[in-house]
C-alpha cells in the first residue's frame, strides 16, 4: 500500500466579487445541491477562479509549503482540503485523521477559563474527554500558561491565547496536518518550540503549510507549491519555489519616493569586476555601486544609505554614516558617489534596492527613494538566511584523543 | 514505523451529496453520533458563560412568559378585553399558554441563533455541523425543564388535579419543540445568507402569537375558527395544554398528523442544512 495521504487532482474553486450576487448565487447553489444537479462549471457574471486546476500529492513524512501573494488562493485551497468548502471542480482524496489549524483559538470563549476552553476546543477538533484528560498536562506545559490556566481567557494576552490554541491543535496528532500562517504570531521563543513540535509531527504526518515567511518554509518544507492568481505557477523544490516567489514579488513592487528634494538621486548602477554595469551579480564577487546625485544647494555632509529588501523585509544595508564618512556635495552638477564592496555575499535571490539620501543630522530627508532599482544575485547554492558569510572551511584531527 | 492500520478515506468532489442518498444518510447518522459530546460541551460552554454574566440567571427561562401572561390576566380580570370563557381558571390557561408559546418561539429561533453563534468556528474548523443544532436542542430542553417547574407550581396553586395527562404532555411538548426546530432549521440556510430571515422571523412570531389560541380559547365560529384549523401550531399547543390541565386531547387527529409531519420535516430540514452548509461557509464572512 502506498503511503500517499493527500492527493489533489485538478481542483478548482470559483468565488464572486460582488456580495449581492454572491448571496444570490449561494441560493442557486443550495437549490442545485438539493436537486442533485451538477452545477455547471462555467463562470457566472462577476465570478472568477480563486483556485484553478491545482494538483499535487503528498506522502507521510512530507511537508508541502504553500506560497503566493495575498489572494493567490492559498487559504481557499486549504479550506477545501479541510472540507470547509466544496471544490467546484476536480477531486481531493485524503487518508487518515485530518487536523487543521486554519485559525488558532477558534471557539475560545472569553468568559470561560483556559482549562474549560481546552476541553471545548479539543472536542471541537475531535478529541474525546478521555484523550484530553491524558494530554492536558502536556498541553498546559507546552503553552506555558500554568499560572493562568484557571483564569478567564479574556484576561489573556493575544500571545497566550495563541500558545494555548497551538498546543491544543497539535495534541490531536493527525495524519494530515493543515497549517495556515500559524507561526506569524507569538514571540521568538514560542516560535522555536512550534518548529520542534511541527518537526516532530512531520515524522508521522503529511503537513501542508501556508506561510509568507520564506525562512519558515525553507526550514520546514521539502517541497513547495507557488500559487499565482489561483493557478500553480511552480511546484517543486522549496528553494526554487522561494526564489520564484521573490522574483514575482520584486517585479510588482512600485517605486515610492518622498523627501524635500534639495538633493536627488539621478541613478544607481552596479558594476561587476570587469567594470560592466549589471543587474545580475555573482555571489561573493567584488561589486562597485555608483550613485549619481544632483544637489540644488551645497550639502556639507550627505549620508547615503543603500538598503536591500526582499519580500518587503530589510536584509542588508550599506551606509556611509556607520563608518562616519558622509560626503560633501556641490550644487548644480551631477555628482557620482562610488562605493566599493569587496565581497558581495547576499544569498542568491532578487532584491529591491532603496536609496535614502539624508543629512548627517539623520532628520532631514533629501530623497527617500524606495525600490529605486532591482538586482538579482546568482551563483552559489541558495540558503535560507539573506546574508551568507563566506568562510574557509577545513578539518583537523587531534591525535591526542 | 507504526503498524499499518486501515485509515479512513475522505473524498471531496463537486458532485452533489444528494446523488448518493444512502451515503448521505449514513454520514448524517455518524455525524449525529459524533456530535453528541461536542454538543454537550458547547451547551455547557454557552450555559456557564451566559449565567456567569447574568444576575437573574435561570429566571430568564420563564420570566417573559410569566410577565406576558400576567398582562392578559390583568386585562381579562379588569374586563378591559374579553377573550371568551375558558373551562379552566383563566390564569392557569394563560400562563401555560404563554409558557408553551415561549417554548415554541425559542425552538424556532434556536437553529439560526446557534449557527450564527458558531460562525467563527464554522469558517475555520471542520466539525460535525449537527453539534450546533444539538447544542441548541439541549438549551431548549433545559429551558423546558425549568418552565415545567413553574407550570407545576401554577397547577398546584390553582388546585388542578394532577394526573396521567401531565406525563403524556411531555411528548406533546416535545412535538411542539420538534415543529419549531424543523421550521427554524428549514429557514437557517437562507437565514445565514440574508439577514432578512432573522428579522422577519421575529415579526412572524409576534404576529403568529395573536393568531394562535394562546391567550384565548380556540374560536368555534367561522371564519375565526380558521385560527385553529389552518394554524399548525394550534393543535400542538392546545393539545399539550389540554393534556396538562384536563388529562386528554379534545381533538387528537390533527395533533397526531402535525406531530408526524414535524418529524418528517425535521429530517428534511436537516438534509437541507447539511447539504447547504459548504455553500454558506464559502459565502459568509466569519
Amino acid at each position: 500500500m502506498s503511503d500517499v495521504l493527500v492527493s489533489v487532482d485538478n481542483v478548482s474553486k470559483k468565488f464572486c466579487r460582488s456580495l449581492k450576487k454572491s448571496l444570490w448565487y449561494g441560493v442557486q447553489d443550495m437549490a442545485g445541491e438539493m436537486l442533485g444537479s451538477n452545477s455547471e462549471r462555467d463562470l457566472r457574471p462577476d465570478e472568477f477562479w480563486a483556485v484553478k486546476d491545482v494538483s499535487f500529492e503528498l506522502k507521510r513524512g512530507e511537508c508541502l509549503g504553500l506560497i503566493g501573494r495575498n489572494g493567490a488562493g492559498k487559504t481557499t485551497l486549504l479550506k477545501m482540503l479541510n472540507g470547509l468548502i466544496k471544490p467546484d471542480g476536480g477531486r481531493i482524496e485524503m487518508r487518515g485523521r485530518i487536523g487543521g489549524l486554519i485559525a488558532l483559538g477558534a471557539g475560545f470563549n472569553p468568559i470561560l477559563t483556559g482549562r474549560e476552553n481546552i476541553y471545548i476546543n479539543a472536542s471541537v477538533l475531535g478529541l474525546t474527554k478521555r484523550e484530553v484528560d491524558e494530554k492536558i498536562v502536556d498541553i498546559i506545559d507546552f503553552s506555558e500558561i500554568e499560572e493562568f490556566i484557571d483564569t478567564p481567557v479574556q484576561n489573556y494576552s493575544s500571545g497566550m491565547a495563541v500558545r494555548l490554541g497551538f498546543a491544543v491543535a497539535t495534541a490531536l496528532e493527525p495524519d494530515v496536518l493543515l497549517l495556515d500562517e500559524v507561526l506569524a504570531v507569538g514571540d521568538a521563543g514560542f516560535r522555536a518550540k512550534c518548529y520542534s513540535r511541527m518537526a516532530a509531527l512531520r515524522r508521522n504526518s503529511a503537513v501542508i503549510f501556508v506561510s509568507h515567511s520564506t525562512a519558515h518554509l525553507a526550514r520546514l518544507c521539502n517541497s513547495a507549491l507557488l500559487l499565482a492568481g489561483g493557478e500553480v505557477s511552480f511546484y517543486g523544490g522549496t528553494t526554487s519555489a522561494i526564489s520564484k516567489y521573490n522574483e514575482q514579488f520584486a517585479l510588482t513592487t512600485a517605486s515610492v519616493r518622498s523627501g524635500i528634494g534639495s538633493v536627488r538621486l539621478s541613478a544607481i548602477k552596479f558594476f561587476d569586476q570587469n567594470g560592466l554595469a549589471r543587474d545580475r551579480l555573482h555571489y561573493g564577487s567584488a561589486v562597485r555601486m555608483e550613485i549619481a546625485v544632483i544637489a540644488d544647494v551645497f550639502i556639507p555632509s550627505l549620508v547615503v544609505n543603500i538598503t536591500f529588501r526582499t519580500n518587503s523585509q530589510e536584509v542588508a544595508e550599506c551606509n556611509n554614516y556607520v563608518i562616519s564618512a558622509p560626503v560633501s556635495v556641490l550644487p548644480g552638477r551631477l555628482v557620482v558617489i562610488n562605493s566599493e564592496i569587496r565581497e558581495f555575499c547576499l544569498n542568491p535571490n532578487t532584491y529591491n534596492v532603496a536609496v535614502f539620501l539624508l543629512d548627517a543630522d539623520m532628520v532631514t530627508h533629501y530623497d527617500w527613494y524606495e525600490n529605486a532599482t532591482q538586482i538579482t544575485m546568482i551563483g552559489g547554492r541558495p540558503a535560507t538566511a539573506p546574508y551568507q558569510i563566506p568562510a574557509a572551511w577545513s578539518v583537523s584531527t587531534d591525535d591526542a584523543l | 514505523m507504526q503498524p499499518e492500520k486501515i485509515l479512513p478515506i475522505t473524498v471531496y468532489t463537486p458532485e452533489s451529496q444528494m446523488r448518493s442518498p444512502l451515503k448521505l444518510v449514513k454520514a448524517m447518522v455518524r455525524d449525529l453520533k459524533d456530535s453528541r459530546e461536542l454538543a454537550w460541551r458547547l451547551f455547557v460552554r454557552d450555559f456557564s458563560a451566559r449565567y456567569r454574566q447574568s444576575a437573574l440567571g435561570i429566571f430568564w427561562a420563564f420570566l417573559p412568559a410569566l410577565l406576558s401572561g400576567l398582562v392578559f390576566i390583568i386585562l381579562q380580570a379588569k374586563n378591559v378585553i374579553n377573550l371568551g370563557k375558558t373551562d379552566i381558571p383563566y390564569p392557569v390557561f394563560v400562563i401555560i399558554g404563554t409558557t408553551l408559546w415561549q417554548i415554541f418561539s425559542e425552538s424556532v429561533n434556536a437553529p439560526l441563533k446557534a449557527v450564527q453563534g458558531g460562525r467563527a468556528m464554522l469558517a475555520k474548523i471542520n466539525f460535525p455541523r449537527e453539534a450546533l443544532i444539538v447544542a441548541g436542542l439541549y438549551e431548549i430542553l433545559f429551558s423546558v425543564a425549568i418552565k415545567s417547574v413553574v407550570v407545576l407550581a401554577v397547577l398546584i396553586f390553582f388546585k388542578i388535579p394532577l394526573g396521567l395527562g401531565l406525563l403524556l404532555s411531555v411528548p406533546a411538548v416535545l412535538a411542539l419543540v420538534m415543529f419549531g426546530l424543523a421550521l427554524g432549521l428549514f429557514l437557517t440556510p437562507i437565514g445565514m445568507l440574508y439577514s432578512d430571515i432573522g428579522s422577519g422571523l421575529g415579526v412572524l412570531i409576534q404576529f403568529w402569537f395573536f393568531v394562535t389560541p394562546v391567550v384565548y380559547p380556540a374560536p368555534r365560529s367561522f371564519p375565526y375558527s380558521l385560527v385553529a384549523t389552518l394554524n399548525p401550531v394550534s393543535p400542538l399547543l392546545v393539545g399539550a395544554r389540554d393534556l396538562m390541565t384536563k388529562g386528554f386531547i379534545a381533538d387528537a387527529a390533527p395533533f397526531l398528523i402535525i406531530s408526524g409531519c414535524s418529524l418528517v420535516g425535521l429530517f428534511l430540514a436537516w438534509v437541507i442544512y447539511r447539504v447547504a452548509m459548504p455553500v454558506i461557509i464559502e459565502r459568509m464572512s466569519s
